[in-house]
């Protein structure tokens, strides 16, 4: 299963060779997404983090964000007086070997001015990333995350396991996949816990669900939408049910939090709910909280499996989306890539449809575009939350 | 092994049994009222219509009695629940949190 990378000074290689403009408060979004506008179609990814309060989480999230392996070049995007540390992120990046500049509103002469010199630069870095040649790439060395939104009944029957299978390939292959939501693994801690490596690991799994049921018993909300109950989910443990099928059956090496980038290959459970008393709100508050999350950990591209029809993609790695609800395919083919409700009306196969989705896992990473890339979606989110960093039992040896 | 492995077909291939041990099949299809349905070598008919997706019980199920999905329990009966009947927010609550959903008229009658 050979690919096609971009080599990285860092050794890593990515699949996308983009130019992302980052901005470090609300403040500048404007600038960004004017600067953005002029390079439709091409690949300039507008990603940023809204607040202006200093956040260690939200610093992380972007250090790694930007030293991306499909990212070729930054520019951030400064106002001038938010708290984010752009000095030491500007530092990162620059230490990772990729083109970096900053612009400062205040300084570089206001709206018009920063927007006009933002340009030039982007479009000087293209033509630059044009320059760079694939390189062979082996599956091993691809990180895949996985999440659900928009679920429905279907979703645990048929896209949820058909994706399962397809991560089961993966890990046999020595690639590294993440999937999510403790929120909604809610139930099933315990057959969890029994999947994992070493014992501690499995306390650590369970303790991590404990936290989330804790944390949303808080809030007085569950993981759970109207939506999902019109599409037949009853309670948050029957979603978590359906959830934690698209974990396939391998054994689990290992548990991250966001940003965290696994040191191997095997699967590994993300952990999403913020430590410590309940504060900023609810962990992810839409499903791109979720999809930036797993790319911050290094996520090449995301299986995305929704049965009442997300149309979601995202900024930096390619989205692909399953759907699991052959009603919702019909009505929504131009958004899917994969129609695993064929299962359900016996068209195919479970097996069937983890190889389809590992052929167009290669395509992709080949440069194929996914439907939401086609269509232009760059959805991105970045809010507050804190975490303590991961215990040693967390990681594989 | 994950939860899911095989879709079972029974008496009714228009109802999934996800495994032995559950209370409930999952429809596959959108089910009309008045359809008759086969469960557990009787005939019933459905009451209302029932969405794809969507689970209706394989057999009694009592107040307070845990309901099984996949082999696991996703929640406890509200009320007595009747072979055939739909099985869902009206007549099963989380052991967890709440259900968040939007009361429609449907819901209303049932």
């Amino acid at each position: 299963m050979s690919l096609q990378g971009f080599l990285r000074p860092d050794g890593r290689k990515g699949i996308r060779n983009i130019v992302v403009v980052a901005y470090l408060v609300e403040c500048a979004h404007h600038v960004g997404r004017q600067i953005i506008s002029s390079f439709d179609g091409q690949e300039v990814h507008l990603i940023g983090f809204p607040g202006c309060f200093p956040n260690a989480y939200a610093q992380k999230m972007m250090e790694r964000l930007c030293t991306h392996p499909n990212i070729g070049a930054v520019l951030l995007l400064s106002l001038g007086c938010e708290s984010f540390n752009k000095f030491s992120l500007s530092k990162i990046i620059e230490q990772s070997g990729r083109p970096v500049k900053t612009l400062t509103i205040q300084n570089d002469g206001g709206t018009r001015s920063t927007i006009g010199a933002g340009q030039t630069w982007v479009r000087e870095q293209l033509a630059d990333l044009a320059l760079y040649q694939r390189v062979p790439m082996d599956i091993s060395e691809l990180i895949i995350g996985t999440v659900c939104g928009g679920s429905d009944g279907t979703s645990g029957i048929t896209g949820n396991p058909a994706a399962g299978r397809a991560f089961d390939a993966l890990v046999a292959a020595g690639a590294t996949c993440i999937f999510e939501e403790t929120g909604e693994l809610i139930g099933c801690e315990e057959i969890m816990a029994d999947r994992a490596v070493t014992r501690e690991l499995a306390h650590e799994l369970r303790a991590a669900v404990y936290k989330a049921a804790r944390y949303y018993a808080t809030l007085g909300y569950g993981s759970f939408a109207p939506g999902n109950a019109d599409g037949g989910l009853t309670t948050i443990e029957e979603k978590s049910m359906g959830a934690y099928a698209k974990s396939g059956a391998s054994p689990i090496s290992g548990m991250i939090k966001p940003g965290d980038i696994p040191p191997k290959g095997g699967l590994y459970l993300m952990d999403v709910v913020p430590d410590g008393e309940v504060r900023f709100g609810f962990p992810n508050i839409s499903d791109n909280a979720e999809i930036v999350e797993m790319i911050a950990s290094g996520s090449h591209l995301v299986f995305f499996i929704t049965g009442r029809g997300s149309v979601s993609g995202s900024a930096i790695s390619p989205v692909i989306k399953i759907c699991a609800n052959p009603d919702t395919y019909r009505r929504l083919e131009e958004d899917m890539d994969v129609d695993a409700g064929r299962i359900l009306e016996g068209r195919a196969s479970l097996d069937e449809v983890g190889t389809e989705i590992l052929d167009l896992l290669r395509a992709v990473a080949g440069g194929k575009p996914t439907k939401s890339e086609e269509l232009g979606h760059q959805e991105f989110i970045l809010t507050y939350k804190s975490f303590e960093p991961i215990g040693p039992a967390c990681l594989p040896m | 092994m994950g939860p899911v492995s095989l879709l079972i077909n029974i008496d009714d291939p228009r109802l999934l049994l996800l495994a032995d041990k559950d209370n409930v099949y999952v429809c596959r299809e959108d089910l009309m009222q008045g359809e008759p349905l086969q469960i557990g070598g009787e005939e019933i008919v459905l009451t209302k219509a029932i969405q794809r997706g969507h689970k209706i019980a394989r057999r009694k199920i009592e107040i307070g009695e845990k309901v099984f999905k996949y082999g696991a329990p996703i929640g406890s009966a509200t009320d007595t629940i009747r072979p055939g009947e739909h099985v869902h927010v009206h007549n099963v609550k989380s052991d967890y949190t709440p259900t968040h959903y939007f009361e429609t008229p449907e819901d209303a009658k049932t």
